[in-house]
């Protein structure tokens, strides 16, 4: 069935890609410059995901204080920033989002 | 082990195991709403009951599940939902990259288990444990705690999300993807130390606006590498300053 195969076909996808590197781990020696490239990957990625879901969360660009996603995201890093602590950062974004979006209807 | 008189005394395997699932506990709150949403999503999109607990039980990648249920909605065909499968998982190449120093160590069944549990939370928790701790001997039962909670996690939201998507049909509407976004806002910050970090990140957000057009979610990776490589330029200039200079800015 088409379903069984999708979800079969996205699982060997997902697999493969995160398996890859570990099955042959006691060969691979990275140069130096691609440790360091590594690091920058994940702040890259997700800041790749996260700003268009931002600042285009309905599929146009919406910069403009009317846009709740932005404002909330706004709040949330600076609460990051002040605080280093992610489950407050994700409440206080929430609850922020939640207000402005639906209490006062942004 | 005959040279654990040597070594400091190691963490036992159950602490590492609750410390590891611990760790990943404010990741697991953040990935609460987007499993429910997943839930709620999958019917709308044309995923049966089945296929959505069967895709978080067996596929368990988040924005990949996200972005097949957006293609399956559009229409798209099987095989082109694999292959974006497949480029949007890319990024779990390059975490895998950073820890195969971590897993070398370990039997082949370890490593695909882990494999199989790698997740950018799961990776965010055990990257910080690193970090933290010297001593890997057992760090993959820290690995597989952090794992088993985001998974049985995933795997309840999802259930939760489709029984919620019964009983309320326009869930959808409540914005429950901000979830999503405000976790990975708390995941980046902390990584804003530096030039070349900053760069790396102000590049990859203007370049995923540039090319959100891109279809498949393509220019995902554009602007992640864009931002990578503009990184890793700066870092590279910087540090031959430093090797040539001295010492004479900060």
């Amino acid at each position: 069935m088409n379903e069984a195969i999708l979800i079969f076909g996205m699982f060997l996808m997902t697999f493969s890609v995160r398996y890859l590197l570990f099955a042959v781990a006691g060969r691979v020696h990275f140069p130096e410059w691609l440790s360091t490239a590594l690091g920058f990957v994940p702040p890259a990625v997700l800041t790749a995901i996260i700003v268009p879901a931002v600042l285009m969360p309905q599929g146009d660009l919406w910069i403009s204080f009317s846009n709740p996603w932005l404002l909330a995201s706004i709040l949330a890093a600076t609460v990051a920033l002040v605080r280093k602590d992610l489950l407050t950062t994700i409440v206080i974004g929430m609850l922020a989002f939640m207000l402005l979006r639906f209490g006062l209807g942004l | 082990m005959n040279n654990s008189v040597t070594m400091p005394r190691r963490v036992s395997r159950s602490s590492e195991f609750v410390n590891g699932a611990k760790a990943t506990i404010p990741l697991i709150i953040g990935a609460i709403p987007f499993g429910i949403l997943f839930g709620t999503l999958a019917e709308p999109s044309g995923l049966s009951v089945l296929g959505a607990l069967a895709m978080s039980l067996i596929v368990f990648a988040g924005a990949s599940q996200f972005i097949a249920l957006g293609l399956l909605a559009a229409g798209a065909a099987v095989p082109v939902i694999i292959a974006t499968t497949f480029v949007v998982n890319l990024r779990h190449l390059l975490y895998a990259a950073n820890l195969v120093p971590k897993v070398r160590h370990l039997p082949q069944h370890w490593r695909a288990l882990m494999a199989f549990g790698l997740t950018d939370e799961t990776f965010a928790a055990v990257s910080n444990r690193y970090l933290q701790q010297e001593d890997i001997r057992d760090a993959h039962w820290f690995y597989l705690g952090s794992f088993l909670a985001m998974y049985s996690n995933w795997v309840l939201c999802t259930a939760l999300g489709v029984a919620l998507g019964e009983l309320f049909p326009d869930m959808t509407q409540w914005g429950l993807d901000f979830a999503m976004s405000v976790t990975f806002i708390g995941m980046v910050i902390p990584y804003l130390k530096s030039k070349p970090m900053w760069a790396a990140v102000i590049v990859a957000g203007a370049m995923a606006i540039a090319t959100a057009a891109i279809p498949h979610k393509l220019g995902l990776m554009i602007a992640a590498i864009s931002g990578i490589a503009v990184g890793l330029s700066l870092h590279m200039m910087q540090s031959k300053k430093h090797s040539t200079q001295g010492k004479t800015h900060e």
